[in-house]
Parts: structure tokens; C-alpha cells; sequence
């Protein structure tokens, strides 16, 4: 285990754990000690991480709810709209406003509405596209998406000290403890 | 109380003693290393066929859309039949992407990519059809509610134009949800590819994803979400086809079996072809630990109960026909069973019907070649179900005298086939170029994601 070299300008410490099982306990150590700006990253959702984490219901219930409803309100308008106020047209003697048939398009709006709310507003809680993130500095990081558990502490933590965090890092089982330079 | 029950362990879905890192190796090699030969001369046939698909576009554009065999009585004949078919071949990639999601089918993740990417190719080649065939293609914007210089709108009173609506709406949320799955795939090959460019064209494409918990967080609630509106969305772009037919007054058509009967065959076609493809790639690419013989049959199985589904509703067709006691349904079925049309209603009846009964047995669902020839068949057969909704029900309706016969022209058959080549052009590139399963969904179905699988030795 080398001991972390002192950087001036650190972005924060990267920790790297051997499994699944490792990491979810380390985050319950990490958490307890009370960090904030930290974070756990596998190459596939952990279950039970989000409990062990602290972390909050995701808000994009909302979101897409909000997306949901401006795509009914919007769809129903238009189509009134345009078949009886901007060209009423008379079709076979139906009236105007043939809420029934309108049932289709206004589903299939409020669908896309959604959908738009639900891939976007994640992209846009989840700070992407951002195609530069400081963790890329470390080559080891790029075994995230493929075999690597790691925590990431930011520098910008309050409790963030370089030996202190590094310690509580190596205690949770860290086999692997590195400074991701900020530049 | 004895202690009756015991404890049968799932089988694993992955087979093989797999790491993650084999997992990941597995699947990204295929688009880090060359092509092999085998693929150029895939894609070479497959360009041949889009070349003549787009030729024999440009010729209906310059000359108009009787160079099809369409005419009176029959106004429509293969560009429906081929755009009811692709548009249902496209549904079981949501059906397995979005319904066994929610119903936490674990392994769906094997063949969920691909089965998506199927439905996005599907949906563009079934899309091809309404867009050319309605004759004069510069006006094509009139489907849209785009204001124009004769201050006119469509009818959305329209099945058809509820169609637009509901296949374009179906397109844009599959591709959506494809791409959200394939964000964190992406990653992984921005993360191994050796050469810089493709570095950087994935690295664009993954969107500068982290793998970060709280990225997680949101990323598996958006699956989620997408999932639930993908599910009543898969339901109703295929009801709503069959509201294209339901909603006119022919004899045949005018039926309220039509949308679950149209979504049972739907999918039924769908698990086809995906069977079909998952047979090839597995075996070309090496896959069957990933796409396991449990894969095979669990699949088999759905074609089995939709084929009944099937099965069931054109006998209640024909049995809703003479009992709802209206002379011209009861003629549109029997001359759909005996008619000049009777080889077409057979040919269907027996692949759509006969052929998956095969599938009761379970030797017969877990042989690779029965699969793969009856997944052909079943798609053959579904081919033949729309061609006889669709043109029995127009050759022979109320009026005798005003009865005709359908025949394609070549011009009809070489669009169909080009459409082919137009998917598997796409369908090659895809498995070129991007990660063909879900690397990410495929390990958390693997024993070792599960934290608790390194509380103890597991006995």
C-alpha cells in the first residue's frame, strides 16, 4: 500500500475497493463519518448502495410528471385548437371538438412528453453530457466501467484532510488509495 | 407440520465461470477487433439489397404508385402488409426491454440490446412504407400539424392519422430508451479502445458517464420510468394499427378482436425474429454462455402461448362471423377459408397455428435448429396473416360484380426485399460498432453483484 503523495491542488482521493460487497460497506463507513461530496462508482448499479449511501429519492418522478402533463395539456390544445377554432372542418357530422377520437394522439403526446422528461432530466440531474470529469486524471478509474469499485472523496468536503480521509479510506478495506490531481 | 418443500436454486443466467472482467472482455472485443470475413460479405449483400430498395423508391417517386400491383378493388396491398409486419416484428424489443423489466425477468438482459436495436431498424424499415406509399412523397409534411400556406390541419379524427402519431411517437421512445441503456456501454468502450478516434466518438457518446452511485440513482429510475411508459406505448402503437383496419366498415376488418389480436401477433413475430437473430449471433460471435439454451426455451415458450393467442383469435374470428349473423362477415370468411385466397389463409394458419404446437415439447423448445426454422416459419406465416387481412377482406366485399384478384408486381416484391437489406445494413453496423448486449445489466444478474454474495461462504 503506498501512502498517498501530498498534491496542492487535489481534486480528491480515489479509493479503490475488490467488490461489491466491500464497497457498500466502506460507503456505510464514509457515511457515517459524515461526508458529503463523495461518491461510490461501479460498473453496475449496486443494490442497496442508495440506503447505504444516505442518498435521497431520485426527483425525477417529478420531472417527468411535469413533462407528462405540459404533453397532455399541450397535445388536448392543439387539437382543439386546430379543428375548431383555427379550420373547423365538419367530418361526417362529428362535432368540433371530438374529445373520444382525440384519445389517441393526446396518449401517444403525453407518452412522448414523458419519455423526452424521463431521458433528459436525467441527463440533466446527472450533470451530462460532461465530457470532462476530474476523475478521468486517474488511469486506474477506467476499470469503472468494466471490473473497478472505487470512492471518490472531493477535496471540497469540509472533513476532507489528505491523511485523515486516507486513513478512514485504508481502515474501510481500500486496497488501493490514490490522489486524483485537479488538472 | 413435515417439512414438504425444498429449496430448487434458479438456474444461473450466465453460464460459464465468468468474471466481470470477462464479461466485459466478451462482449467489447467484438467491436475492438476487426471485422471478421464473414461480416464484410454480410454487409456487401445487405448493401446490394438497400441500393435496391432505394432504386426502386426513386422509380415510384418518378413514376407514381402504379407501378405496384395495387388498383381496383384492392387499394392496398403490399406496402401495408409489409409496414403491419416490420411495425410487429418491432415490438417484442420493447416487449423484452420494457414488460420483462418490469417484471424483473432477469434474463431479459441477455438479448435485451439487440432486441431493441431489432426494433429501432424494424420500426425505420416499417416507417419506409406509409412514407413512399402515399404517392406524391413532397407532400408527406401534410400528416404533421405544421402550419402551411392553405391554413389546413389534419383530421385527427383519422385511425391513420392516429398511426403517424403513435409509430412516430413508438420511434423516438425506442431509440430514446435504447441510448439511455447504451450510455454506460459506451463508457466502457470509451474506457478500452486502444485507437484514439474511437476513443473519442465513444467518449462523446457515453456523455461523460462515471459510473457514480448518484448517476446510478437516477439512471435506474429513468429506466424505470421509461419502462412504464414504453409498456402501455408498446400496447397502443399496435392497437392503434389495428385501428387502420377496425375502424372502416369491410367486412373482415370491422371486428373488435382486432387490437389484442394484432398485439398477440405482434409479439409472436417479434420473439421470432429475435430467436432467428440470437441464433445467428450467438453462434458467429461466441455468445452462449450469455445467450444460454435456458434463453432458447424461455422464448419458445412465449411463441408458443402467442401462437395460441393467435390460434385462438382466427377461430373466434370465424366463429363471431356466423354468429353475429351479418351476411358479408360470414362471406368474408368463408372465402377467406375457400375462396381464391385459401392458399394464403392455409399457408398462414399452418406457421402461424400447427408449427409452434411443436413447442409443448420440451426437447423441441430446447433444439437450436427447430427453434431457428420454426422462428423462420413463424415469421413467413405472420406475413401471410396480414396479406390475408388485408387483401381477402378488399378483393371480396359487399358487391359480386365489383370483385377482382390481387397480384404484386416485381416492383412490390423488390421493395420488400430491399427493406431487408436496409435492417441488416443497419443491423451489421450495430454489431460492429456497439456493445451488442447490455455489459452493464449483464453483470448485475451475475451472483457476485450482489453484495451479500461476500457475507459468507456460499453453501
Amino acid at each position: 500500500m503506498k501512502a498517498p503523495k501530498p498534491v496542492n491542488t487535489a481534486f480528491g482521493l480515489l479509493a479503490e475497493f475488490r467488490h461489491p460487497g466491500d464497497l457498500i460497506k466502506a460507503a456505510k463507513a464514509v457515511r457515517k463519518a459524515g461526508y458529503t461530496k463523495w461518491d461510490t462508482y461501479s460498473p453496475f448499479p449496486v443494490h442497496g448502495m442508495d440506503d447505504a449511501m444516505g442518498l435521497k429519492p431520485s426527483k425525477l418522478g417529478w420531472i417527468v410528471l411535469g413533462h407528462g402533463m405540459v404533453g397532455l395539456t399541450g397535445a388536448l390544445s392543439l387539437l382543439i385548437w386546430t379543428s375548431s377554432i383555427a379550420y373547423p372542418i365538419n367530418i361526417s357530422g362529428k362535432p368540433f371538438a371530438n374529445i373520444p377520437s382525440y384519445i389517441p394522439v393526446v396518449f401517444e403526446l403525453t407518452v412522448l412528453l414523458s419519455a423526452f422528461g424521463a431521458v433528459f432530466g436525467m441527463f440533466f440531474l446527472n450533470n451530462m453530457p460532461k465530457h470532462h470529469n476530474k476523475l478521468f486524471n486517474s488511469e486506474r478509474f477506467k476499470k469503472v466501467t468494466d471490473d473497478g469499485f472505487f470512492i471518490a472523496i472531493e477535496a471540497e468536503d469540509d472533513l476532507y484532510h489528505e491523511t485523515k480521509t486516507a486513513q478512514l479510506l485504508q481502515e474501510a478495506g481500500a486496497v488501493h488509495i490514490e490522489p486524483i490531481s485537479a488538472e | 407440520m413435515s417439512q414438504s418443500t425444498t429449496y430448487v436454486p434458479e438456474p444461473a443466467l450466465v453460464k460459464g465461470n465468468h468474471t466481470f472482467g470477462s464479461i466485459t472482455a466478451l462482449i467489447a472485443d467484438i467491436s475492438e477487433k476487426p471485422a471478421p470475413t464473414w461480416w464484410y460479405i454480410a454487409f456487401g449483400a445487405a448493401n446490394l439489397l438497400l441500393g435496391l430498395l432505394l432504386v426502386l423508391i426513386g422509380y415510384l417517386v418518378y413514376e407514381g404508385t402504379g407501378i405496384w400491383g395495387i388498383t381496383n378493388p384492392v387499394g392496398w396491398g403490399w406496402a401495408i402488409i409489409n409496414f403491419v409486419w416490420w411495425v410487429g416484428i418491432g415490438h417484442a424489443g420493447t416487449l423484452i426491454s420494457a414488460i420483462l423489466f418490469l417484471f424483473r425477468q432477469g434474463w431479459r438482459t441477455a438479448i435485451n440490446r439487440f432486441a431493441e436495436a431489432m426494433t429501432i431498424f424494424a420500426v425505420i424499415c416499417a416507417l419506409v412504407f406509409p412514407g413512399i406509399h402515399i404517392g406524391r412523397i413532397w407532400v408527406a409534411y401534410w400528416m404533421f400539424p405544421i402550419p402551411n400556406s392553405m391554413q389546413m390541419w389534419p383530421n385527427f379524427n383519422s385511425p391513420l392519422l392516429w398511426d403517424v402519431f403513435a409509430v412516430s411517437t413508438y420511434f423516438t421512445v425506442s431509440l430514446l430508451f435504447w441510448f439511455v441503456g447504451l450510455v454506460p456501454d459506451f463508457a466502457t468502450l470509451r474506457d478500452r479502445v486502444k485507437s484514439k478516434l474511437a476513443a473519442k466518438i465513444y467518449g462523446v457518446l457515453a456523455l461523460g458517464w462515471t459510473g457514480g452511485n448518484r448517476q446510478w440513482q437516477n439512471y435506474e429510475k429513468s429506466y424505470m420510468i421509461l419502462a412504464g411508459l414504453a409498456t402501455p406505448l408498446v400496447l397502443s402503437v399496435h392497437t392503434i394499427v389495428s385501428f387502420d383496419f377496425a375502424v372502416s366498415i369491410i367486412p373482415g376488418w370491422h371486428t373488435t378482436i382486432f387490437p389484442p389480436y394484432f398485439v398477440a401477433g405482434a409479439i409472436f413475430s417479434g420473439f421470432a425474429m429475435v430467436m432467428t437473430l440470437m441464433l445467428i449471433a450467438r453462434k458467429l460471435y461466441g455468445l452462449k454462455d450469455i445467450m444460454t439454451d435456458d434463453h432458447v426455451e424461455k422464448m419458445n415458450l412465449i411463441i408458443l402461448v402467442t401462437g395460441n393467442m393467435v390460434g385462438f383469435a382466427y377461430i373466434m374470428e370465424f366463429f363471431i362471423a356466423w354468429y353475429s349473423g351479418v351476411t358479408y362477415e360470414k362471406a368474408a370468411f368463408i372465402n377467406r377459408a375457400m375462396g381464391p385466397y385459401a392458399w394464403a389463409y392455409w399457408t398462414m394458419f399452418l406457421c402461424n397455428v400447427i408449427s409452434p404446437q411443436f413447442f409443448w415439447s420440451k426437447k423441441m423448445r430446447r433444439n437450436i435448429k427447430v427453434s431457428f426454422i420454426l422462428s423462420i416459419v413463424v415469421n413467413i406465416g405472420m406475413w401471410f396473416e396480414r396479406f390475408v387481412i388485408t387483401v381477402t377482406s378488399l378483393a371480396q366485399d359487399f358487391l359480386p360484380s365489383s370483385w377482382g384478384y390481387y397480384s404484386p408486381t416485381w416492383v412490390d416484391i423488390g421493395t420488400y426485399i430491399g427493406t431487408f437489406g436496409l435492417f441488416f445494413t443497419f443491423f451489421l453496423l450495430f454489431l460492429r460498432f456497439m456493445p451488442m448486449v447490455a455489459i452493464a445489466e449483464i453483470k448485475m444478474v451475475m451472483p457476485q453483484a450482489d453484495p451479500h454474495h461476500y457475507d459468507e461462504k456460499h453453501g
